[in-house]
């Protein structure tokens, strides 16, 4: 039986990992996911955890060492933030590509430029098109279960790629929280061994990462989009499995507080839990308010976004980066695609806040609904506004 | 049984493109980029191999008499095995003739 | 064009003739790959499999032995591969073999030894996976690393890489009126490998091919890092005839441009001896295009440099202590 506990959550992030059996870990560190790194590292020196811990010279060569170990049968974790990220992104959709389950755990990080290493989602927001499945986790409980559904996820058979598990940096890795931690055996009933699709031994010689031609890169790529999409039934599967076992509950848009809710905010991530008091707030004062959280970031929940806020008159998208020089936050374009066909859709306003780790407070949030809820029509040039940027 | 030449749909593509037949790149035959080809003269060859293990396709291969030919199917025609041969038992003559 | 008078009396004695017969007769790098005529790497890397045998894993990196020998849906391995992206197959190459070492304890796979062996050309080791590379060894993977040189990047294009000698033509340092090509010497990857700790490091040639596979039976046999830089001519990007590929690799160390030695556990040691008196470094650039703009004046500049390089290293051999010795003093 597991138990509850106090625990940072990166921490917490990293017993999660060593809960799953990984069996090589290639990792470099980088502020602000350090402390997973260090943890998962720790847990292996006291030899709480057997697997080959390779403490490589880059980010680069993290994702690569993870996918060669990947690709001779082990079961492989990393973690990286930002720049980190950013530096391995060239091999984040071959990772994909060659079907390869991966799990990485991503302490969301500002992209530099002018460098800062507190908390926004820029990083991931990089990594869209790569074919990773990716989670966002709101608080630590949700960042160690995460963790363990991520391995699940990403080794079934009809998924085989790689998952990404995203936890705001400082807002989540650095603070403490009561967390109900799972023991090996209720993990180990969740997670079998990993069984790899195919694996690199010269008792059954193959080879991996083939080069495409124009005459068949395309089927590569439906095969690749087609996986993807499947693993949306997989998630929720998983979820569900979850639930019976844990007893808790993962949707990919979690809604609070949304029947007849006239107003909807919508957020990923740490900010959500704040937003959460603000709805209470405001419903309070009387506002037909409600709040969701996106959970299943990739492959996009289309579907039920498009349920979710069915009957709502507005809808407040709460970016925490921005898609530079283009259609405002990447979240908003995403919402906005995803509603461009349906005859009612809510208004829908952006608001990009909490850049570069700049504090999202209730009262932040108030204000974004009362605006929301004032504005009547919206002008193409009101698009979006970064929330807070002092004029 | 060869497997055809391209998938013909998505569903036939491997997953990751991995390819699980070793060595089949001998399907495709290489000969056909030859201009030269070499002919071996068993009356000076001495059976040495060195030919053998200089041919970068490692196409050349021993028969049962111990001599040595070239897979004409794989054979790009470059020469080297004429080129370091002990005995010169080896000729290249243009593919036309 | 035949070899048939070089020095065939001190062959014989040696018994070399007929090693050809001797040596594993299983194609592990098949007919039927893209590679051009007369093309060294492509021989280099057959020569290898034979040497490593069936139970070995390469990792490869981006390059032309890679592009011309796995085009989906065929492959010219028999051996366990997987190529990832360019500058990585030392760090892929690090993940394999953490990862076959810690499957093999917890018995998820057969208990036998599988060697990881991570290749690259010349710019996936010397340039861009440099850093890959100096990781991976400093880590001590128990990992081969071979290094086929051919002198440039040459599936691109014939580019000018860290490796590319001085004076040679390419694409993106070519000469000119205002340039005489490379100006800069070759980058001595194998004496960094040196001083990175690795017990055995070796350079080699596909031109003295049992040299070659000895040394790559001797490194598969360490249990550690081990790394072999070995000179592939290419027909096609130094512009010389593709049947002269070996004897240019012989030229290569007949001049003491290329020599080959092997470095175990810190004791130098040449492993095929050079002529009593080097040939001249003219005899190996004439037959190549990518040195036919050379004046006999920089030819000259160039045979000083090597021959420095030369003794550079004959010194050393002559003073080097083993890892023991060097305790022991």
């Amino acid at each position: 039986m597991g138990k509850r506990i106090g625990m940072e959550n990166a921490l917490a992030a990293a017993e999660a990992a060593a809960l799953c059996r990984p069996d090589v870990i290639a990792a470099y560190p980088i502020t602000p996911n350090t402390h997973i790194p260090e943890h998962l590292s720790d847990i292996v020196a006291e030899g709480r955890l057997d697997a080959e811990y390779i403490c490589v010279e880059s980010e680069h060569s993290a994702i690569s060492a993870c996918c060669g170990a990947s690709g001779a049968g082990a079961r492989t974790f990393t973690a990286t933030s930002s720049q980190g990220l950013l530096y391995m992104q060239e091999v984040l959709p071959i990772v994909s590509a060659m079907r390869l389950p991966v799990i990485m755990a991503i302490g969301n990080r500002a992209v530099s430029g002018p460098i800062n290493i507190w908390n926004d989602h820029s990083d991931i927001m990089y990594q869209r098109d790569t074919g990773w499945v990716s989670l966002f986790a709101a608080n630590g409980q949700e960042t160690v279960d995460m963790v363990i559904q991520a391995f699940k996820i990403g080794e079934h058979r009809d998924v085989m790629l790689p998952v990404n598990i995203n936890l705001d940096g400082f807002q989540l890795t650095h603070v403490v929280e009561p967390i109900f931690m799972p023991d090996q055996e209720e993990v180990d009933r969740f997670l079998p061994p990993y069984k790899p699709f195919a694996q690199l031994h010269p008792d059954k010689p193959m080879s991996m990462g083939a080069l495409g031609l124009p005459e068949i890169f395309s089927e590569a790529m439906r095969a690749k989009d087609e996986a993807i999409l499947q693993s949306k039934k997989v998630v929720l599967d998983v979820w569900k499995e979850w639930e019976k076992q844990f007893g808790r509950r993962y949707e990919p848009i979690e809604s609070y507080k949304t029947e007849g809710a006239e107003i909807l905010l919508l957020t990923m991530g740490s900010m959500g839990e704040t937003a959460e008091v603000a709805v209470d707030e405001l419903r309070k004062d009387g506002m037909s308010v409600g709040l969701l959280k996106i959970k299943l970031w990739r492959p996009f929940p289309f579907e039920e976004l498009r349920k979710a806020v069915r009957g709502a008159k507005a809808l407040a998208v709460m970016d925490r980066a921005l898609s530079v020089g283009g259609p405002g936050g990447p979240v908003f374009a995403e919402i906005r695609s995803a509603l461009y066909g349906e005859p009612k859709k809510p208004r829908t306003l952006n608001f990009i806040i909490g850049l570069g780790g700049r504090d999202v407070q209730v009262g932040d949030f108030i204000k974004m609904a009362k605006k929301t809820a004032s504005t009547k029509k919206v002008k193409p040039e009101d698009a979006y506004e970064i929330y807070g940027a002092r004029e | 049984m060869t497997e055809k030449k391209w998938p013909e749909t998505w569903q036939e593509v491997n997953p990751g493109c991995m390819v699980f037949r070793p060595g089949s790149a001998s399907e495709y035959h290489t000969g056909s980029w030859r201009a030269k080809r070499p002919i071996w003269d068993n009356a000076k060859c001495i059976k040495c191999g060195v030919c053998y293990m200089y041919c970068p396709e490692g196409c050349i291969t021993e028969d049962k008499e111990g001599f040595f030919g070239a897979n004409l199917d794989y054979c790009k025609g470059c020469g080297i095995c004429a080129h370091e041969c002990w005995p010169a038992a080896i000729t290249m003559v243009n593919e036309e003739d | 064009m035949s070899t048939a008078n070089l020095n065939p009396k001190k062959r014989f004695e040696n018994f070399e003739l007929y090693v050809p017969k001797l040596i594993e007769k299983k194609e592990y790098f098949g007919p039927g790959h893209r590679a051009c005529q007369g093309c060294g790497e492509a021989l280099a890397i057959r020569m290898m499999c034979k040497a490593l045998g069936k139970d070995t894993v390469i990792a490869n990196a981006t390059g032309c032995m890679e592009v011309i020998s796995s085009v989906y849906p065929t492959t010219a391995w028999s051996l366990p591969w997987i190529h990832v992206a360019f500058p990585n197959s030392a760090a892929v190459g690090s993940g394999v073999s953490a990862a076959l070492k810690n499957l093999r304890r917890k018995g998820r796979i057969p208990d036998r030894y599988v060697k990881t062996v991570a290749i690259g050309g010349d710019g996936g080791t010397v340039d861009i996976g440099f850093q890959a590379l100096s990781g991976a060894m400093e880590r001590g993977h128990d990992m081969l690393y071979v290094c086929f040189d051919n002198e440039a990047y040459m599936n691109t294009g014939i580019q000018r890489s860290g490796a590319t000698p001085f004076g040679s033509s390419t694409t993106t340092a070519p000469a000119g009126k205002a340039s005489i090509g490379n100006k800069t010497w070759k980058k001595n990857v194998a004496e960094i490998m040196v001083e990175h700790g690795l017990p055995y490091v070796a350079t080699a040639c596909h031109s003295y091919p049992i040299d070659f596979m000895n040394k790559v039976k001797k490194a598969r046999s360490i249990k550690g890092p081990s790394y072999i830089h070995c000179l592939s001519v290419c027909p096609t990007g130094w512009r010389s005839t593709s049947e002269t590929c070996i004897k240019l690799g012989r030229l290569a160390v007949e001049t003491g441009i290329f020599p080959l030695y092997e470095v175990e556990y810190g004791k130098y040691k040449i492993t095929v001896d050079p002529p009593e008196k080097l040939r001249p470094v003219a005899d190996y650039i004439k037959p190549q295009g990518r040195f036919r703009h050379l004046a006999p004046d920089q030819i000259k500049g160039i045979q000083e440099r090597v021959l420095m390089e030369y003794n550079k290293l004959m010194n050393k051999v002559k003073h080097s202590k083993s890892w023991d010795e060097l305790k022991a003093l």
